[in-house]
């Protein structure tokens, strides 16, 4: 029943989406030429025919599972093509392509993973993965610096940022640890005297994670990333040990890090001082994010229309930036109706946790949730300078093939715990319903509940 | 575990809250700032992206307007008028920014007026910019007239309505042609370089842009200062006839034009152009301070606020040291030495005679309208500066029109029509010149069109110059001028002429009042006293 229910309004919601992007591209193209696009027909059929795909995989391998967040993903993810599109035409193909290869893995994801405990048996496996995918970039050979982050490996011609995957793998490695060591973690007994932390030896994955954090931010140059794990990891020991000091600890550790950096690193540096003052460097240093306020101060209220404005002025618009483009051309309107569809989205994922039943299961849709939700506040932040810019992708959104990819699969693994939860709830009631009914009948039961 | 998942939650609406706050405060509070910041270019890039209004002359003919362009910035500029609008319309380029009216009315041709966004909020979902349309009040057919008076000349002429301000003629040559330079690709760089260097600065608007000496076109200032300060009036007093103007610490006496003796009171003095007399008016009669003072009361040494940009000043010296004797004062009373003036100056200077001793704001903008032919804005006449009281101002015109019917600038008679003017001949080195007349006709009482005009580095040094030379492009432009006013049926009929006879001194000077009293057609006045101007006689 809630089945049928939730994929019927995620069908008729992913139709609705796939209408919007169409006519975003449709407004993009008569903005730009003023005329409507020739390809329109293909383009709706593709949109709608991979959001469909997607939506009959649900309906096939995960029938109960939350119906917001797959059209919420396809929208963004639509209206960010539509923009890089528009600012960059030959980056358009390539970005459908990744979208493609996105929904792929999404449908893989499903049907490779049936229960999401399975994966809490891999968690050596998943932080091994994780390691070593970070630290792929700074391998000779195949590492690559691209303005100034080491992210990037370059396998023939596929670039990929490993990174991206690592966020998915320690989100589960670090759920599956707290969860065997959560009894513990959560028993403060040092020091002796008073005791406010778990035994020193616990906390070795604490520090693991500080150090992974740390060795991005240094070795890798990628701010951003590093306050991700860090933040998630945190988020994730707070949720599972129920004890806040550990926010508080990490915190501690964070800026002592950050301080840290500060001191030692120039380009942190400019971070800080651009975030600080951009006015002082306009043409220089502070020149992105100034572009992109003016950008944003031109969009007003209600936008300059898709195609009508200037973003091809801010540096890396289709990427870091994009959210800017969005202000720029979709106004405040336009901008606010973005965030608010990232909120829906943490929403959605939150109230899967807090529904989930094994403990496992609610730490990874938070972790996976959290990550959403800091990803996207952290590049945003950056780009309308509440936080020093720090470069990551803003999720679906922005250009960039790893990153769509493994929020693809982040989202399948969101969907199959709402699955997990919504059918172990409809068994129990299919079990209450058949007791009832033996009780009304006076029969022996059928079966006991597990 | 539930409970920190949904403070998760509450924390994330917090993030998120401060994500609104930032973006309501960078795309409506702070907006206007930002958009505003001089290194902010996205409005200039949108003034380029989307057609502007067009540049229309005084009767109706397309001086500009935005054809498509097929590169980044979607349109260009196109001036089907080519080199004759070009000092007016100026060009409109991404690359080296906009000069002339294409300058000067940005906002309204981009639409960025108060005015037109308010009917653009109207239009907030049809995509329809309603840009302004200018609307000069310079003819094409008087504009073509003098660049064709003017010919293959160096010279600049200036036409305005005495009563107005407006600007009805206003050429340069050489002019340019801005077709060249609305491109927005290199080659219009490199043209722009060319015509950078080319020695005649075809790219000046000389005619408001560049200071020449005004010779004797100047005694015009001189005069009306005299009698401002009441130290002349037209019966005294009566300079002695007299070759030359004594100067101190040298031999070199300011001689007049061939060595000619003049003299007498001011009608006669200004009808010959009496350099001696003048620079005694200059430097004994009316003194230096009072000098600068009047001639700052005429526009010099501040910067016209014609509504093109980049006005030259005209400069009138503001000191003369008491060392270096009469000589610099002397020199500046009959428009030689530091003085300098713009053409445009100079057509202001006349009428301000011809208005009742007011100088209007000189203007090139009738009205702008919107895409719906709605005029948004009408321009409103000005007065900048009143350096005549209205007695005096009289007094001049007489003294202009003796000059015009019986002295130097006898070329510039219309038939039909009163006229008054002055020539004016700078020296440039021992034996070349700026030939110069400036003047105004009208029918009697009631002058419609003042002008001046210079052509430029013209060979020998008499004081005919200016009226052999200058004078009949003057007269061509004004003639143009009231034909076609006449031709509107904006002179009335039966217009009259004065009842005194020009060129000779009121009987109750100087406060005698406008003639009021019918009198013959201007027609009828045959120039009997007027020598014949192409013999070069001492006495032109």
């Amino acid at each position: 029943m809630i089945e049928r229910v939730r994929r019927n309004a995620e069908l008729s919601m992913v139709v609705l989406g796939a209408l919007v992007v169409a006519a975003a591209y449709v407004l993009a193209s008569l903005g730009a030429t003023a005329s409507i696009p020739a390809n329109i027909g293909p383009f709706l059929v593709v949109v709608l025919g991979l959001l469909v795909a997607a939506h009959l995989a649900v309906r096939r391998l995960a029938p109960g599972a939350d119906g917001m967040l797959l059209p919420l993903a396809g929208l963004l993810n639509g209206i960010g093509y539509v923009f890089i599109a528009r600012l960059d035409r030959e980056l358009a193909g390539l970005q459908a392509t990744w979208t493609a290869i996105g929904i792929g893995a999404f449908i893989l994801t499903l049907v490779l993973v049936r229960r999401a405990r399975d994966l809490e048996r891999y968690r050596y496996t998943a932080l091994v993965a994780g390691v070593v995918l970070l630290m792929l970039p700074l391998v000779p050979g195949i590492g690559r610096e691209v303005k100034g982050a080491r992210i990037w490996v370059g396998l023939g011609p596929v670039n990929f940022q490993p990174g991206e995957f690592a966020k998915i793998t320690l989100a589960i490695f670090f759920a599956a640890y707290l969860v065997e060591r959560r009894e513990l973690l959560g028993m403060a007994t040092w020091p002796r005297f008073r005791p406010v932390l778990p035994e020193p030896r616990l906390l070795g994955p604490v520090v693991i994670a500080w150090g992974l954090a740390i060795v991005v931010m240094t070795a890798e140059k990628d701010l951003g990333s590093s306050l991700l794990f860090f933040a998630l990891f945190m988020v994730l020991l707070w949720v599972a040990t129920e004890r806040a000091v550990y926010l508080v600890a990490g915190a501690g550790l964070f800026s002592a890090a950050a301080v840290l950096a500060w001191r030692m690193f120039a380009h942190v540096q400019d971070r800080v001082t651009n975030w600080i003052d951009p006015w002082k460097d306009a043409n220089g240093k502070g020149y992105q994010i100034i572009q992109g306020w003016y950008a944003m101060a031109w969009g007003g209220v209600g936008g300059r229309g898709i195609g009508l404005g200037s973003p091809t002025r801010i540096p890396e618009a289709k990427n870091d930036f994009i959210f800017a483009a969005i202000g720029e051309e979709l106004g405040l309107l336009g901008a606010t109706a973005v965030l608010i569809a990232f909120l829906l989205m943490v929403g959605a994922g939150l109230r899967i946790a807090v529904r989930a039943e094994s403990a496992f299961d609610k730490l990874l849709a938070t972790g996976l949730t959290a990550l959403l939700a800091f990803q996207t506040f952290i590049i945003v932040a950056g780009v309308i300078r509440l936080l020093p810019l720090t470069g990551v992708t803003l999720p679906f959104v922005s250009y960039g093939g790893s990153s769509l990819v493994a929020n693809y699969v982040l989202l399948a693994l969101l969907l199959r715990i709402s699955d997990e939860t919504s059918r172990r709830e409809r068994d129990r009631e299919r079990l209450r319903n058949e007791a009832a009914a033996a009780l009304d009948q006076d029969l022996p039961l059928a079966g006991s509940p597990a | 575990m539930n409970r920190q998942i949904r403070r998760l939650g509450v924390a994330v609406l917090v993030l998120f809250t401060a994500l609104f706050a930032q973006v309501n405060y960078l795309q409506v509070f702070h907006a206007k700032a930002l958009t505003d910041d001089p290194r902010n270019t996205r409005r200039i890039i949108q003034t380029f992206s989307r057609p502007r209004g067009t540049i229309v002359s005084a009767d109706g003919t397309v001086l500009a307007r935005s054809k498509p362009s097929g590169d980044e910035f979607k349109y260009r500029r196109e001036y089907p008028e080519k080199n004759l609008f070009g000092f007016v319309t100026g060009y409109f380029n991404f690359n080296f920014g906009a000069t002339g009216v294409e300058s000067s009315y940005n906002e309204e041709l981009a639409g960025d007026v108060p005015a037109l966004r308010l009917s653009r909020l109207r239009d907030l979902f049809v995509n329809e910019v309603n840009v302004g349309n200018v609307r000069l009040t310079i003819r094409k057919d008087v504009q073509q007239v003098a660049a064709a008076a003017l010919g293959a000349n160096k010279g600049s002429v200036v036409a305005l309505d005495p009563r107005t301000g407006a600007v009805l003629a206003f050429w340069s040559n050489p002019s340019y042609d801005p077709n060249l330079l609305s491109s927005n690709d290199s080659a219009a760089g490199q043209r722009k370089l060319l015509l950078d260097k080319s020695p005649d600065h075809p790219l000046l608007p000389k005619m408001y842009r560049e200071v020449f000496p005004p010779g004797s076109t100047f005694k015009v200032v001189t005069s009306s200062v005299g009698l401002q300060t009441g130290k002349v009036t037209p019966a005294a007093p009566v300079y002695p006839q007299g070759t030359s103007f004594n100067i101190d610490f040298t031999n070199r006496d300011l001689a007049n034009f061939g060595g000619e003796r003049c003299g007498g009171a001011l009608f006669e003095i200004l009808r010959v152009s009496c350099n001696s007399a003048f620079a005694a008016m200059g430097s004994q009669t009316i003194g230096p301070p009072l000098m600068v003072q009047g001639a700052e009361s005429f526009g010099f040494n501040s910067k016209p606020p014609i509504d093109l940009p980049a006005a030259a000043s005209s400069r009138f010296p503001t000191s003369f040291p008491a060392n270096q004797g009469n000589g610099p004062i002397a020199r500046a009373s009959i428009g030689q030495g530091d003085v300098v003036a713009t053409p445009l100056q100079m057509a202001m200077v006349a009428a301000a005679v011809a208005n009742k001793g007011q100088m209007m704001v000189p203007h090139v903008l009738d009205r702008i309208t919107d895409k719906n032919g709605k005029v948004i804005r009408t321009y409103q006449p000005k007065v900048w500066k009143t350096p005549l009281a209205p007695p005096n101002a009289e007094t001049m015109r007489q003294a202009m029109l003796g000059v015009a019917a019986s002295g130097t600038a006898t070329r510039l008679q219309i038939p039909g029509y009163e006229v008054g003017g002055k020539t004016g001949t700078a020296q440039i080195g021992s034996d070349r010149s700026h030939a110069w007349i400036i003047g105004f006709a009208g029918p009697p009482g009631d002058a419609r069109v003042a002008v001046a005009v210079i052509i430029e580095n013209q060979p020998g040094a008499s004081e005919f110059t200016g009226g052999r030379i200058a004078a009949p492009v003057g007269q061509q432009v004004m003639a143009k001028v009231l034909q076609d006013m006449a031709a509107a049926g904006q002179l009335g009929t039966g217009s009259t002429p004065p009842g005194t006879t020009p060129g000779q001194p009121p009987t109750s000077a100087p406060a005698t009042p406008p003639p009021t009293t019918p009198s013959v057609p201007a027609t009828s006045q045959p120039p009997a006293t007027v020598t014949t101007p192409t013999t070069p006689t001492s006495r032109p």
